[in-house]
Formats: C-alpha cells, structure tokens, sequence
C-alpha cells in the first residue's frame, strides 16, 4: 500500500511534465497539424523557462519572490514554444511542407537551441546554473493546506503536488469543456476533421490552425520548464529532458485525443517511467521498465483501432495540408 | 443566368448559356456526362466564376464570389460529395460557420426538427454523421441549406446514390418545398426522373444551351433527341479486320463494392481479335469496376472473364493477380481512367515510367536501363511526346502528352488484349486523332481493344461493336456500323425495352 502510494506520487511528478506536453499536442492535433517537434519545443521550454527564472533572480538578488518567479518561468516557456511552434506553422500551413519532416527538422532544431541556451548559462556562470534555495522551495512547494496533505493515502496522492500539477488538470478540464462546449472549439475539430468542409461553411481555417498550433507549442514548452524546476532541482541538465517530448506523442495516442483522459493517462506513465526505482525486479534491467509506456501505447493503438469506433479516431486529416483549390 | 460562358483551359465547358428557374418550380437540368451541367451550377454556387455572363436573381444583378455569397442570396447547392464532418452530429454539422446562432444545441435541435416537419424529413439532429446511411446524409446536406435560409437549391444528381423508395420519398420533400414558393433545380440524366418530379425541363449539350420545354407537353424520346443531338461525322477511319477470333469472353461476371452496392450484375460479352469493342454509359454505371475486375485489379463475387489464346487454350483470369495475370502470358494492357494515379507515376521521368513493365527483366537486384531508355526514346519520337526529355517528370507534362505515354507504354508490350478507360478524355483535338490511330493500329494487328468512351459520336464511328451498360447492367451490345445514336442514348438510359434500376 505503501509503496502504490510513493508510486502515486511519483509518478504525478513526471507526469506533470508529461501532462503539459500532451495538452499541448491535443490542442495542435485537433487543428489536423500533426507536430513532431514537441520534443525539440520541450527542450526549449527547459532551458528558456529555468532562464527566466534564473535571470530574474540574478537582477533582483535575494528580493527574489517565488510567485513572481513562477509567473516568469511560465512566460519565458510559453514564449519560447510559441515561437518554435510558429516556424513549424509557417512552413506547414502557408508553405505547406510535409508535416512530418517539419516536425522532426523541429525536434532537433529546438534540442540544439536549448542545449545551446542551457550550456550558454552554465558556462557564463562558471559551469553551474541553479536557482537559490529559496526559489527552489517556491518552485517545489505543495500548496494545498496541511490538514488536507495529512489526511492518510489519498492526502499524499491528491493533495501533496506542486502548483504546476493543479495548473495542468485545470488546463486540462478547460480544453475539454472548450472541445465540446464553445464555438470556436466545434471550429477547431471542424477544421481538423475536414478543413474543406470548414473552408466551404466560411470558417477561416488558416487562422484556427495557427492559433492552435502555436498556442499548443507554448503549453508543451512548460512541461520542459516543469520538468527542470521540480524533478532537475532546478539545474540545467541536458540530458533529463531527452526524450520526454516523444513520449508526451505517445501518450496524445494513449488518452484518443481526450484532455481529460491525459490527467490519468500522464500519471500512469509517469509512474511507468520511474518504476525501475520503485518496483525494480532483480532480474529486469531498468530498460525494460523504460519502454513500457510505449508498449502500452503500441497495444491502445491496437485496441482502438480493433474496436473500430469512430469516436476514438485520430482527426481525420491529422497530418495532411490543406489546399483550397485541390478538390 | 444570362450568356454565362466557362472554359477550362481550352475547353469551353460552357458555351454563352442563358438559363432561368421560377420561384415554386421544380426544374430539371438535363445533359450527357460533360455536358456542362455541373459547371453552370457551381458557378450559381461561387464554387467557379464565369468568365463572361450576368447573374440575376429578381430583376437584380448579383455576383457570387464564393460559397458564402451563394448562402447570402439564398442559393444552396447539394453537392454529389457531401460536405460533412463524420463525427459530429447532425445538428453540429448545421452551425458550422454560422457565428449568429446561439451555441444552444437545444435551440438548435428545435430549429432542425421545424424545418424537417415542414417538408416532411425524417433526421434525429443528434445522431453521428457517421451512423447515417447515404440517404439520412443526403437529409442532412438538404436541411442545412435550409437552415441556411436557402430559397434556391440546387441538386447535383441527387438519386445517384438512392434507393428507388428513397428517391420516391425524396421526390415528395421536394414537392413539398416547390409548394412553399422555393425554386428547385436538379441536375439529372435519368429521363424517367426528369419525366415524374419536373415543370421544366433545361437542356444541354456539349456545354451548349438546346432549350427549354414544359415537362408536360414532351416526352423521353424528344428529351433524348434533345440530349444527344444529331450525329456529327468525325472521318475517323475504321478498316475491317479479315479474320476475328473470339479472344476474351466474359461471364456473369458480378462485383459488389465495399458498401455492399452491386457495381455489375451479370455482365457477358465477348472481345473479338482485330476488333474495338466499345463501351458505352452513363459514368459510373460499371465500366470502371469492369476493366478493374478483368485486369484483376477488383474483387469479383461471381462470374468468369476467360482468355483464349491463339491455339484455343483457355485461361481463367478471376482471382488473380495482375502479376499472376502477366505470368500465365496473358498481354493484357491496361490504360486506365486515372492516368497518374494508376497508370502512371507522376514524379518519375518516361525512362522510369517504362520501367514499371520491364523492372523484372534485369539481372539480379540491378536493374537493366538501356532498354527502357531506348523504349523510352522511340516513344517519344514515334508518338511526338513534347517533353524536355525522357528524365523529365511525367506530371508537369500536359494531359495529352501523358496519355501518350502510357498508351505508348501499353502498346509496347505487345498486347493481346488493350483495355483503355476514357483514353480521349481532357485531350485536344490532334491528340485524339493520334490515339484513335494507335488505337485502330493495334486492332489491325490482331489485338483485342476494349474502349471505354463517354463521346458517343466517337464510339460510333471508332468501335465495331458497342456494349451499352447501364446501372451495372449490359443494356445490349449493338453493331456499331448499323446502329444509331438515339438507340444507343435510350440503352443508355434504360429505355431500351429494359427495367429500371436505380
């Protein structure tokens, strides 16, 4: 029992970081744009999002408050996976290249430009880049009141996370009632289902897939900065992050394009990425652990497409460009 | 529509078209495939522009840019293909783009539910798309248009794809509408349709405006006097051959597509040696699935296409593949409908189009290059392809060049059988005439050549025997030395003395 609860717990602080990702990559996927550069974005997040931090914290001196902080972390990451994700949108949706080369050319540019901005920090501040310990605890502090936090096995499991993860299942209730409530959220799937179809009934289709992909591209970029705050302890470390934004693909496939269904779908592989810590087998090398939430994503494919609903379908033209006069 | 003119190219699909519909009348736009009638509605849709022509709608000139522009005046087109997305429901497919409905789906719910007591639909407005069968789609598309205040609908060949009760229950929302004062117009071939819904009756021809006429005061043979006009000489030269053999024959043969439609039903006929067997029919009545299922390219539920080579053997060539066909040395050629997509591949020059026939003859996992090049070669000067040259990509040549190609190709093997699916279609004049020889040259040679042709004045004159399908059917094979253009036009529509079928 214990022992589930530690794995619980653990496994909410990964999957936070995957959770951002996965949001993120709904959000762009429902557009029909199929990013693969989430891991290059995640990347950037890290590096740009600790900066942001860092630097404030080097300007203000100990004056530095956490809150404060946070809110430039979170800017800095947003910022920066925008700003990757718009070049992405660009050459999909204007200069319609393939999606997939795009997304993968994204991976490894956003990889080199965070390592860049990571390894720029750390050697500029002679070899070692890390928040105060005082920011360090804002960062990694468990909100919620301790009578909550004290209450046995579900007061570790629900109420002992970081502002980070509260943030996250509220983004992620937020883009489900979007999805299914507004407007603007029937677009969406309009256009990612059909943009023809949405074109022909005067949606601007354009519009909508920017705007999804880029803002997507933003929230994948926190969970990079979550992850080097909390699990990295807040140092630049380049090689914590690799790949984190693979598996955040993966889990967009595991939870069928539902942002509820990514609350519980990160947890659960977050608690599979550590499990070789936890629950190590003698006989099972931790590598084996590690390809387990691909495993399960390999047999969900295979479960949803075996049931064959039309509900649990990727959006229909995922990963196709759209022209106009090609009908 | 006043002197509306469209070219694509440097065909003029229409032709100076002056045509007008009434509030409260249902009027049925009548024509052959290619005949412009799709083109003169897609305009009145703002799916195209005309080039030359005014639009008027009461005494008012209008101008539709844009589908959207077509809804502001009260124009809606239901397309062949509908426009919806599957996984949303019926209702959420009626608000798409209508940023002035409230998001209240129960409003929106009531408003569809209205409209279809109305005229008589029957639609559940949260039922998934997905789970609607071809007619409850077909509802759906109609009520949209309604929903968006449409007053003008127009119907690209709504029965296409109906069920004879669905079409009857299709007729009579219609009627319904025409009597809520709405202007109606659908696009049609079938003349026992235009004869039972329509008042008018328009008519067009080879992008031409014939005329109108009151649906009461003619009947279907004056329509299809109308429809196929008079025979027009084309001087194509047709010698006979001495000594035909009977070379493919074909039984019973019956497909059934994935949506469990019958494309052919019982289907027999013989290809002769030195003989151009033509196939006529309204598109889409199975000459696509019948040269796919001889060439083993589509699956066939019943029925045998057999071979008789030169000594008399026999081949059965159901259930193989096109490989297994090649192997048991049966020369099939095939020129097929979709020139780039099936025939040829686009982004690879004629050297390496030639090689898609010849890829197996190379020694071990080389392959051999010179003879594909100098097919290659001899092609392009036989046939006078004008390309930069052979390496260059098949796709960025024009339609005519092209077909070139791969009829070239075909011919090359040395076939014993060439079927060829819309061989003219898209090509000018000049480019026909050299097909149509190429074509007559293989039949001289003793080749069995199967064409399927939708210019009925070109299978008159270019085939010896026409098979006429219809709806899946063979309507009747005639001679085509003997025959006439309005007997192969009523074949086509089933009034021939045949039953009625879809």
């Amino acid at each position: 029992m214990n022992l589930l609860v530690t794995l619980i717990t653990a496994g909410v602080t990964f999957g936070t970081v995957l959770m951002y990702g996965t949001l993120g990559e709904i959000l762009t996927e429902k557009s029909g744009n199929l990013n693969l550069g989430v891991e290059g974005i995640m990347y950037m997040g890290g590096a740009f999002g600790l900066a942001g931090a860092f630097y404030y914290e080097k300007a203000v001196g100990a004056a530095a408050s956490g809150p404060v902080a946070i809110v430039l972390a979170l800017l800095a990451a947003f910022v920066a996976g925008c700003a990757a994700s718009a070049i992405y949108s660009f050459l999909t949706i204007t200069l319609r290249t393939n999606q997939n080369v795009t997304g993968l050319a994204l991976s490894i540019f956003g990889t080199g430009v965070g390592q860049f901005v990571g390894e720029f920090m750390r050697l500029s501040e002679g070899g070692y880049v890390a928040l105060s310990n005082h920011l360090k605890d804002s960062f990694a502090a468990a909100i919620m009141p301790d009578f909550l936090q004290g209450i046995p096995v579900i007061g570790p499991i629900l109420f002992s996370h970081t502002v980070f993860f509260y943030m996250a299942v509220v983004l992620a209730v937020l883009m489900h009632l979007y999805f299914t409530r507004t407007r603007s959220g029937l677009y969406l799937r309009a256009v990612g289902e059909s943009p023809a179809t949405s074109d022909a009934a005067g949606i601007n289709t354009t519009r909508y897939k920017y705007l999804a992909t880029i803002i997507g591209g933003g929230i994948s970029a926190i969970g990079g900065m979550v992850y080097i705050v909390t699990t990295a302890g807040c140092v630049w470390n380049h090689e914590g992050l690799s790949g984190v934004g693979w598996l955040a693909v993966a889990l967009v496939i595991f939870c069928i394009w539902r942002p509820l269904n990514a609350i519980w779908g990160s947890v659960i592989f977050g608690a599979m990425m550590i499990m070789y810590l936890r629950v190590s087998l003698p006989f099972m090398p931790q590598q084996l652990y590690k390809i387990l939430p691909y495993v399960v994503t390999v047999i969900v494919l295979i479960f949803t497409s075996m049931r064959n609903s039309r509900d649990k379908q990727p959006p229909a033209s995922l990963g196709v460009n759209y022209f106009r006069e090609e009908r | 529509m006043l002197g509306i003119t469209k070219s694509f190219g440097q065909v003029l699909a229409n032709d100076h078209i002056d045509f007008s519909v009434r509030w409260g009348e249902i009027l049925a736009l009548l024509g052959e495939n290619g005949s412009g009638k799709t083109t003169l509605m897609n305009m009145l849709s703002g799916i195209y522009q005309p080039d030359e022509g005014r639009i008027l709608e009461d005494g008012q000139e209008i101008y539709i840019r844009s589908p959207k522009d077509a809804y502001e005046h009260g124009i809606g087109m239901i397309h062949q293909h509908y426009k919806l997305i599957e996984v949303f429901t019926a209702a959420q497919n009626m608000i798409l783009g209508l940023d002035d409905v409230k998001m209240d789906m129960r409003q929106v719910d009531a408003r569809v539910r209205e409209i279809c007591e109305r005229y008589g639909f029957e639609i559940d407005p949260s039922m998934k798309v997905y789970d609607m069968s071809v007619s409850q789609k077909q509802t759906v598309e109609i009520v949209k248009v309604l929903f968006r205040g449409a007053n003008i609908l127009v119907l690209d060949e709504p029965t296409a794809v109906l069920t004879p009760q669905e079409t009857v229950k299709l007729f009579k929302v219609l009627r319904n509408m025409k009597e809520d004062g709405k202007a109606i117009v659908i696009i049609t071939h079938k003349l026992n349709e235009v004869m039972e819904v329509s008042d008018r009756v328009s008519v067009l021809r080879k992008g031409q405006y014939i005329g109108t006429v009151e649906t009461s005061r003619t009947n279907p043979q004056a329509l299809t006097d109308m429809m196929v006009g008079h025979a027009v000489s084309l001087n194509i030269d047709r010698p006979r051959y001495d000594n035909p053999q009977t070379r493919l024959v074909v039984e019973g043969l019956t497909c059934v597509d994935e949506e469990g439609i019958t494309r052919l039903e019982d289907v027999s006929f013989t290809a002769n040696t030195g003989e151009i067997l033509g196939v006529a029919g309204i598109s889409g009545s199975g000459q696509k699935e019948l040269l796919e299922a001889m060439t083993g390219l589509y699956p066939v539920k019943a029925g045998s296409v057999r071979f008789l080579n030169d000594k008399g053997e026999e081949v059965e060539l159901i259930g193989k593949t096109p490989m297994q066909i090649r192997r048991t040395g049966v020369g099939m050629a095939f020129v097929p409908e979709d020139r780039l997509g099936m025939g040829l591949v686009g982004s690879m020059g004629m050297t390496g189009n030639m090689m898609l026939r010849s890829w197996r003859n190379g020694r071990g996992a080389l392959l051999k290059r010179k003879d594909p090049q100098a097919l290659a070669d001899r092609i392009l000067e036989e046939l006078e392809v004008v390309t930069p040259g052979t390496e260059y990509p098949v796709r960025r040549l024009s339609g005519g060049n092209v077909q070139k190609v791969l009829v070239g190709r075909e011919i090359a093997i040395q076939p014993s059988v060439l079927l060829t699916a819309y061989a003219v279609r898209g090509l000018d004049i000049n480019t026909s005439y050299t097909i149509y020889r190429l074509l007559t040259e293989q039949k001289m040679k003793g080749v069995a050549v199967v064409y399927v042709g939708e210019d009925l004045d070109v299978l008159l004159e270019l085939a010896d025997r026409i098979l006429v399908l219809c709806g899946g059917r063979v309507s009747g094979i005639v001679d085509a030395r003997t025959t006439t253009k309005e007997e192969i036009g009523l074949m086509m529509t089933h009034l021939g003395g045949k039953e009625v079928n879809g």
